[in-house]
């Protein structure tokens, strides 16, 4: 029979929370992460919002219990943060019976200490060379690996913001192939004056607080965060009685192949990824108990993914959410940060609302859940994230049968 | 794991050697000209329209040629699975923005170089230009990347859910990036011939680029040129006796000892710190094996072993052994299996096992 991927362990960094705990308070009580810039030094801090970590460079250093001597990226330090956390939560070890491995995702890596120094790498004789071999999408993985001793298997995913997605994806397929017996999957993004100035110059950032699937949204708020998974085979989880808090029972990838930074106006990349990761999972539409959508808050991503979201459930269209007006967008870290989000719903029988929704977007009429809500039965949750590259992925994340 | 045997139908290769000639394949090599060794830049117009040609960067070019021979070869128009592998993404245009942000502080900027720094971008145009709307996965895990995409497909052969896949190691050198990792001792400073290469002094590698891409497949047919049989990756070996150990594991698990492997083609890169690692290794595991290097003739870079499966490919198909990759006196002809070992700096350390 094949395996199935049970979720063991959860680690979470964001805007609303540095832990599972905080996370699922803030969600609870409606407690967002948006606001003034006050950590990133950017001239544009009077400008936007963004969902800051509110922790600098040295903050993030002690907690994550490290000292200067090593160069650490604040991709990195979030990182190990995470990944640590859902590490000691799944009470792994490091065994000579089990290979243990690690999947992460990135888009910026090390950006936010690169351009800060990238002037002084130019030097002649350049200073905090140290920093330099810190840039690279693998670095924080590294890290992550040092930190927590992994070695049996690592590996980094990006393809923009679906990247973390992918790598629980990844993960899952490496335990069902036999590749390794368990792995940390997930994803790390810090907030960078690249990234802030990157999607500025696209003019898909909100300067107010974002407003997903509202019909006055105008783009999207910037986030930062971490976030992993420890993945196991199922029958092992159970016999070592361990507390599983989902499943990942289905996955797909698909690319919209319309346009670099634009999705398509019939949605095929979203309506494919969201169809094969439900087939995958041996469901029907009508099974979805709920979605966290993808849901920036730019006029072209809630547009296109509603569109797709119709063509896939007809009038049958579950409950759905974004949380990103909680979080911001993470990009590298959004997908497990949704999954988590969702895996805190299907343990918890609660939907957590879509903040600043008012207006219902006319081309598609469909209206996400605005308050938290308290559901009976709450068994299988689609989440997705789509990024540049029309790279599209959707996981569905099921509860585990009973014993 | 046993691993689910991936046929080589197709290959694409833009590497400093010349474009579509295989008989000068190995005709280019590191020279004490020139710090570092670049690509022989194709005719892109005859692969991609100029339109589409404008808007493109030269690492997004070379992935794009590289990719379109490697379909051309295998008379494979729309492949089930696009999976690309770079270590730096797309460096030139991340210089460009980061420049320009730095410069400007912060004000009057161009979104172009920012929307081509993505990582993607190179399996997205690829999928864009095909209109492909299947499974687009990019690894970026320095020299990693292109096993971890090997790896992928060859699970998907297995899970059944591809049958021709895709699979391309690209990136770029600049002069920034190259003057950057100079800093570090990562790249030599100076140029070195192709002869020279082994025994040079200078700390770090000869600095290169390429785009190698592969058409791998569930069946065998009329343009297959090896067999893709296995990949491992490990990180942090402790010691030269655990980096043995895997070594030898990896192949037992392929049902092949040291000694039965025809040819070793070792990732030595000109830093004479780690390339240590190699010698030592040619001197014990496999001193009864022919060994041979390969970097002299792309450069190190982080997807350079692409470069390496598609030399391997090719000795595999024509059964030849230029003189010019002679290093430790052995020949041994049939090839049957050659296996490609390369490290980073003694921590990522990798292994792809061919077979004719």
């Amino acid at each position: 029979m094949p395996k199935k991927i049970a979720i063991t362990g959860i680690g979470i960094v964001s805007s609303i929370g540095m832990n599972l705990e905080e996370t699922r308070a803030s969600l609870l009580n409606k407690k967002h992460g948006i606001g003034k810039i006050t950590v990133l030094d950017s001239i544009h801090k009077d400008d936007f919002v963004l969902g800051e970590i509110k922790k600098d460079h040295k903050a993030l250093l002690e907690l994550a219990g490290l000292d200067e001597a090593t160069a650490y990226s604040r991709t990195a330090l979030l990182g190990i943060i995470a990944a640590r956390q859902a590490y000691l939560d799944a009470n792994l070890s490091q065994t000579m019976d089990k290979k243990t491995g690690l999947v992460s995702a990135s888009t910026v890596g090390g950006m936010d200490r690169s351009e800060l120094y990238y002037k002084n790498f130019l030097q002649q004789e350049a200073s905090y060379k140290e920093y330099i071999d810190t840039h690279h999408a693998g670095n924080s993985t590294e890290m992550v690996a040092h930190a927590l001793s992994i070695k049996d298997y690592i590996s980094t995913i990006s393809t923009a913001c679906s990247s973390s997605l992918n790598s629980i994806m990844f993960g899952a397929r490496l335990i069902k192939n036999g590749v390794v017996d368990r792995v940390v999957v997930g994803g790390t993004d810090g907030l960078s004056k690249f990234t802030l100035n990157g999607f500025n110059t696209l003019m898909i950032l909100d300067k107010s607080h974002c407003r997903p699937f509202d019909a006055t949204r105008a783009g999207l708020n910037l986030g930062e965060g971490a976030a992993y998974l420890v993945l196991e085979d199922e029958a092992t989880a159970r016999a070592e009685k361990k507390h599983i808090y989902g499943l990942v029972s289905g996955y797909a990838n698909a690319n919209d192949a319309h346009h670099q930074t634009a999705s398509s106006s019939d949605g095929k990349g979203p309506y494919l990824a969201m169809k094969n990761a439900i087939d995958q999972a041996g469901l029907k539409p009508e099974d979805i108990d709920y979605i966290n959508v993808h849901g920036t808050g730019t006029e072209n991503n809630d547009l296109t993914e509603g569109i797709a979201m119709k063509r896939l459930f007809g009038d049958q269209l579950p409950d759905f959410s974004s949380t990103k007006a909680y979080t911001g967008h993470t990009l590298g870290a959004a997908g497990v940060i949704e999954t988590i989000i969702s895996i805190i719903s299907l343990n918890t029988h609660t939907i957590f609302p879509n903040i600043n929704f008012n207006h219902t977007i006319e081309e598609i009429d469909i209206k996400p859940v605005d308050e938290v809500k308290s559901v009976d039965s709450i068994n299988h949750i689609l989440t997705n994230s789509f990024g540049f590259g029309g790279n599209d992925s959707s996981l569905v994340i099921s509860k585990p049968e009973p014993i | 794991m046993k691993q689910m045997k991936a046929y080589i139908n197709g290959l694409g290769l833009v590497s400093p050697q010349a474009m579509g000639d295989v008989t000068k394949y190995l005709a280019k090599g590191t020279s004490d000209e020139e710090p570092m060794l670049q690509i022989d830049k194709p005719n892109y117009k005859d692969y991609i329209h100029p339109k589409q040609l404008r808007r493109m960067s030269k690492v997004v070019r070379m992935g794009m040629v590289g990719a379109k021979i490697a379909m051309e070869k295998a008379a494979i128009e729309q492949p089930d699975s696009i999976i690309t592998a770079t270590g730096m993404g797309c460096q030139a245009d991340t210089e460009k923005f980061l420049n320009a942000m730095l410069n400007n502080n912060e004000g009057l900027l161009n979104p172009t170089a920012f929307i081509q720094s993505t990582h993607n971008t190179i399996g997205a145009q690829i999928a864009l230009h095909l209109g492909n709307h299947n499974y687009n996965f990019t690894y970026v895990h320095r020299t990693f990347s292109f096993e971890s995409a090997l790896l992928d497909a060859i699970m998907q052969l297995y899970e059944q859910t591809a049958m021709h896949i895709l699979v391309g190691g690209i990136d770029e050198i600049t002069e920034e990036s190259w003057k950057i990792k100079t800093q570090i001792d990562y790249y030599k400073k100076a140029g070195v011939s192709a002869t020279a290469f082994l025994e040079d002094q200078q700390p770090g590698a000869v600095a290169g680029e390429g785009s190698a891409f592969f058409m791998l497949s569930s069946e065998k047919n009329n343009t297959t040129l090896a067999v893709l049989e296995a990949v491992d990756t490990f990180f942090n070996s402790e010691s030269q006796e655990e980096t043995e150990n895997r070594i030898k594991h990896f192949l037992a698990e392929n049902e092949l000892s040291a000694d039965e492997v025809d040819l070793v083609l070792l990732g030595n890169n000109g830093d004479a710190v780690y390339d240590a690692i190699y010698e030592q290794m040619a001197e014990t595991l496999f001193s009864n094996t022919p060994t041979t290097t390969f970097k002299q003739y792309c450069g190190e870079y982080d997807t350079a072993a692409s470069f390496g499966m598609g030399l391997a490919s090719m000795l595999l198909h024509t059964q030849q052994f230029p003189k010019d990759l002679l290093q430790n006196g052995k020949t041994h002809l049939p090839l049957k299996h050659i296996l490609i070992y390369n490290q980073f700096r003694n921590t990522n350390h990798s292994l792809i096992l061919l077979k004719a």
